[in-house]
């Protein structure tokens, strides 16, 4: 090491939304990190802030109160309460790596429990729909290259994944499409957001009414006459008009966000979507990518896939995979009192599960592996800090799109913290040496 | 140092001649050797036959258009359950099984090495992560090269050394083992909803037929003396008609010089080997297929055989996925991959009583029966496109037995039987013939030396079937010989022994082979500044992020090959 020297490493993967942009350029010490480039300002605050709110010590719940303790200490006391757990719950995995997320699947059957994904609150109706119907999609440069109609439905990029359309869509230059000008963008929300404001067309759907547009398109772009005037608060003319422009484009994209998985109808929401743009493709090319949020909640999806067969709410209780959400989701298992106690690698469901779900929370001994205080890690009977992926440990993440990344390490962790896949090998370890009662 | 002896067994070992002798077979540190000393482990194979472990060189089992259809298809798991083990995780099955349970169900075959013969390069990072989740077996993965931008580009400005080099560059980038080529051209006619079905057909924008992508490619293996043939999956797949095309496909590349072995290997044939203009009109164009391939030395085949069942379709294939989708109306899965290829994947199911799946039925075992050298077509069912691995024992019945092929016959579509020519083939495979297509062809046809044989030197890699040829009549007891192939005796990986009686009592860690053909500086450095001047137009990702790194393949098996670029 050269002491207190700055390199500035290139080609970084950021690690926040699911975009997977990897031009970072950043500039550090090799313990904390001094400036971030080419992200945006969202990325440059999660580079720049890794020292905040951070804890540095595993801390065990003695007396009521979280006290510091030594790794051993904190990895023997995890062990336990997921050994002694009739129904463990082993929730989180997308802010974490995939070879983070394996290591879950292989505890969770070994203490047999179950173990989901945020996916589960987000695009989980997504999945449903694609088992019911299919997907027609691709890779975001596929876009970028071909896409001359680009339709953003129930999301805001310009706030969630603030470099998607500079990156991939209307402002991007591609092979076919140069500019601004090669395409047309269409954006359907219950509310001009600002993405909305940067649109040919804004078509205000009433809430919870994407539904019914979505199955008056389905009529539309097959020629078939609506009757009515408007469509949940969209004059009819205005839907004729959206269906001819997705028949008439060369290549449309269709993204959506948790306005549609996230109001009423759900998967069936997402299901008339994918319908939609399976449709599509009789009359012409289009496609559709879901805005997953955080950047690797594909990656979890994926690994649980090829490990268990299914994407999440995997219940291995039985000795075998079991995937039935609703029954083997986390909300629901939690809500109805049947998890007894609980991991939650690199996620929040205090702040984020419903009221309900956190009373019993609450009231189960739960183990949080995660950077940063939060108020789930405040909950915890057990907290072990653990390195930031993509800036203190590496590991492989999955954009939105599937394509693999392997976000590597640019700064040393604090002192004595591991990463998340090193916890979770001590926690199986100390599990299999305590003799597994099942 | 472990050692073993496997003695008294009736031993098919096709690439040293060896025909069903009883012999003993010494196993020292993982490989075969001459003798071992008295402590080693004996382990009695009399009345068994024993064979080089399975050597499956086409079956679709890792990567992101698998892990599609899994993920779009929890009905076919839930029936198919495969609990947890003192030694085995759990998983499930049925035409797609989640990682563990693959490696377990090839192992209990009787095989030890895999091929995944799609991957899309800039998701072969995936691809990777799975292989190395597969216990037990080796395994490899090919490239796709059929519908790429440099590729094609190369192809256009006749740049041959160049265009190898690229592929040097990109079996490297992305630890891979052989150029593959599905639908060349067709797939970047799809961005635009098309298809290129006839090989002078034009690529839209690229100015190139698949004509000339197929010739340059194959030139390029020939350069870079890769260990396979290059792999290919030609236009018009799943179309009636199509087998002119693929015959077309095999003549073009004739006068390219073969090194003594195929140039090229035509996959699946049973999807691209249809005669007739029109569905109900479709028939078998294994005659003249198997006529050509009986007739030329430079291409091998495999027939994807179809099996009476609940299958997923998946290829990179995109617009022919479609195009089955508009058939069968039920769920349909499509990923387009930036300047690369694509992807499709349909659910579907065979039956015996619809003529099309009958015919193709046919076509397939038409193919293996007159197709007369066992060395020039291989086992497969293109898993699971044509059906799982797991109905290969099923196969190998049919294959030994015509009176196995016969119960089916009787009961397939009666126009399709009557059109097809298979109820007059009488056929039957010896043990030694089931051998050469299952291990001893497939790892010669994929360069794997240390394959598919048990001379000295070999990987002890060994299945062992209870199956005893000096008293079993295969053609009659077809039966026992399919049992025998489903659940081996035992399979021995690396000199361990991973399954007895069918079942998995050890899990190893398997290798993955993958080639780095050595090219000049000065080429190399030619085609790197190509690629940098273009990389950030063409992908999303930077070049700088694309290459897979060694260390993150679990147990790297690098070929090199020495070039003449």
């Amino acid at each position: 090491m050269t002491g207190m020297s700055k390199t500035t490493t290139e080609n970084v993967i950021c690690t926040f939304c699911a975009s997977g942009c990897d031009d970072l350029q950043i500039t550090h010490d090799g313990r904390s990190v001094d400036s971030a480039r080419n992200g945006c300002a969202i990325s440059v605050s999660r580079f720049t802030s890794t020292k905040e709110s951070r804890i540095l010590k595993p801390l065990v719940r003695t007396k009521g109160t979280l006290r510091p303790t030594t790794f051993a200490k904190a990895i023997d006391r995890a062990a336990r309460i997921l050994n002694n757990a009739r129904y463990p719950l082993l929730y989180g995995w997308s802010q974490t790596s995939c070879e983070a997320t394996s290591r879950g699947i292989e505890l969770a059957e070994l203490v047999g429990g179950l173990i989901d994904n945020t996916t589960t609150s987000c695009h989980g109706p997504t999945i449903l729909g694609l088992q019911d119907v299919g997907e027609a999609t691709c890779t975001l440069g596929e876009v970028r290259h071909s896409a001359d109609l680009i339709i953003y439905w129930g999301c805001n990029p310009i706030h969630s994944h603030p470099n998607h359309t500079n990156r991939f869509t209307v402002f991007s230059k591609g092979r076919f499409r140069k500019a601004r000008k090669d395409r047309k963008l269409v954006v359907v929300d219950v509310r001009r957001t600002d993405t909305a404001k940067l649109a040919d067309r804004f078509v205000q759907v009433q809430p919870n009414g994407d539904y019914e547009l979505l199955t008056a398109l389905r009529t539309a772009i097959k020629g078939g006459e609506i009757e009515q005037d408007s469509i949940a608060g969209v004059p009819t003319e205005t839907v004729e008009e959206i269906a001819d422009m997705m028949v008439e484009c060369e290549f449309g994209a269709l993204f959506f966000g948790l306005g549609l998985t996230m109001s009423i109808g759900k998967h069936r929401n997402t299901e008339a979507a994918l319908a939609l743009v399976r449709d599509l493709n009789y009359v012409t090319k289009f496609v559709i990518i879901p805005m997953r949020g955080w950047f690797n909640v594909t990656g979890a999806n994926e690994v649980s896939t090829w490990q268990t067969g299914y994407p999440y709410a995997v219940d291995l209780t039985q000795g075998y995979p079991r995937f039935n959400p609703g029954d083997t989701s986390a909300i629901d298992t939690v809500i109805r009192g049947e998890v007894d106690a609980a991991l939650v690698v690199a996620s929040d469901p205090v702040s984020h599960f419903p009221k309900s779900a956190v009373k019993h929370l609450l009231d189960i001994p739960i183990v949080t592996v995660e950077p940063k205080r939060t108020p789930t890690s405040e909950a915890s009977e057990v907290m072990i800090p653990s390195a930031i992926i993509g800036i203190e440990a590496t590991g492989t993440i999955y954009r939105i799109d599937g394509v693999p990344l392997e976000a590597r390490k640019v700064i040393d962790p604090p002192p004595g913290i591991r990463s998340d896949v090193e916890i979770l090998d001590a926690i199986i370890k100390r599990v299999k040496s305590l003799g597994v009662r099942r | 140092m472990s050692e073993l002896l496997i003695r008294n067994g009736y031993v098919f070992d096709p690439l040293n001649g060896i025909e069903g002798e009883r012999k003993d077979i010494s196993v020292r540190n993982g490989k075969v050797v001459e003798k071992v000393s008295r402590k080693a482990r004996l382990l009695d194979a009399s009345g068994m036959t024993v064979m080089p472990g399975g050597v499956d060189i086409h079956s679709h089992i890792a990567g992101s258009k698998a892990n599609s259809a899994r993920m779009m298809r929890p009905e076919d798991h839930s029936k198919d359950p495969e609990p947890k083990t003192k030694h085995t995780r759990s998983g499930v099955g049925h035409t797609i099984p989640s990682v563990f349970t693959t490696g377990y169900r090839y192992a209990r075959m009787g095989y030890t090495t895999v091929f995944e013969p799609a991957t899309p390069p800039l998701k072969t990072r995936h691809t990777h992560e799975e292989l190395n989740d597969i216990p037990i077996i080796d395994k490899g993965c090919f490239p796709l090269f059929g519908n790429n931008w440099f590729v094609m580009e190369y192809v256009k400005q006749g740049r041959i050394e160049e265009l190898a080099a690229y592929v040097a560059w990109m079996l490297e980038a992305t630890r891979g083992y052989a150029i593959k080529i599905v639908n060349p051209g067709g797939i970047e006619a799809w961005r635009w909803g098309r298809n290129l079905r006839l090989l002078d057909d034009r690529v839209p924008n690229f100015d190139v037929t698949p004509r000339e992508i197929v010739r340059a490619l194959c030139q390029v293996n020939s350069l870079l003396n890769l260990p396979h043939a290059v792999h290919i999956h030609p236009n018009g797949l799943a179309e009636p008609g199509n087998y002119q095309t693929t015959i077309d496909t095999m003549e073009c590349v004739r006068d390219i010089p073969t090194r003594g072995r195929p140039i090229m290997h035509v996959t699946h044939v049973q999807f691209t080997g249809r005669k007739g203009w029109s569905w109900p009109d479709v028939r078998s164009g294994a005659p003249e297929i198997a006529d050509y391939v009986n007739t030329h030395d430079h291409v091998s085949i495999d027939p994807g055989q179809l099996i009476f069942t609940n299958v997923t379709w998946m290829t990179a294939d995109g617009p022919a996925m479609f195009a089955l989708f508009k058939l069968t109306k039920t769920k349909w899965f499509n990923a387009d991959v930036e300047s690369e290829t694509g992807a499709g994947v349909v659910a579907a199911t065979y039956k015996k009583s619809n003529y099309v799946n009958a015919i193709q039925w046919g076509i397939a075992l038409e193919l293996a029966l007159l197709v007369k050298d066992p060395w020039k077509i291989f086992l497969t069912t293109d898993h699971p496109n044509g059906g799982p691995f797991t109905a290969y024992p099923r196969v190998i019945s049919w294959l030994v037995s015509e009176e196995a092929r016969r119960k089916v016959i009787d009961k397939v579509n009666k126009t399709a039987r009557r059109r097809l020519d298979l109820p007059g083939i009488d056929r039957e495979y010896s043990l030694h013939e089931i051998a050469t297509i299952t291990r001893a062809a497939t790892a010669r046809s994929l360069g794997l030396q240390s394959k598919g044989h048990l001379g000295v030197g070999a990987d002890a890699d060994i299945a062992i079937y209870n199956i005893e040829p000096s008293k079993i009549d295969l053609a009659k007891e077809y039966k026992l010989v399919r049992k025998a192939f489903a659940r081996a005796a035992f399979t021995i990986k690396d000199g361990r022994i991973v399954v007895k009686n069918g079942e998995v009592v050890r899990s190893v860690q398997g290798r993955t082979f993958w080639t780095r053909p050595q090219v000049s500086e000065a080429t190399m450095k030619t085609v790197v500044n190509d690629l940098e001047s273009k990389f950030d137009d063409y992908y999303t990702i930077r070049m700088a992020n694309y290459p897979i790194e060694e260390q993150y393949l679990t147990a790297s098996q690098m070929i090199t090959t020495s070039t003449g670029v």
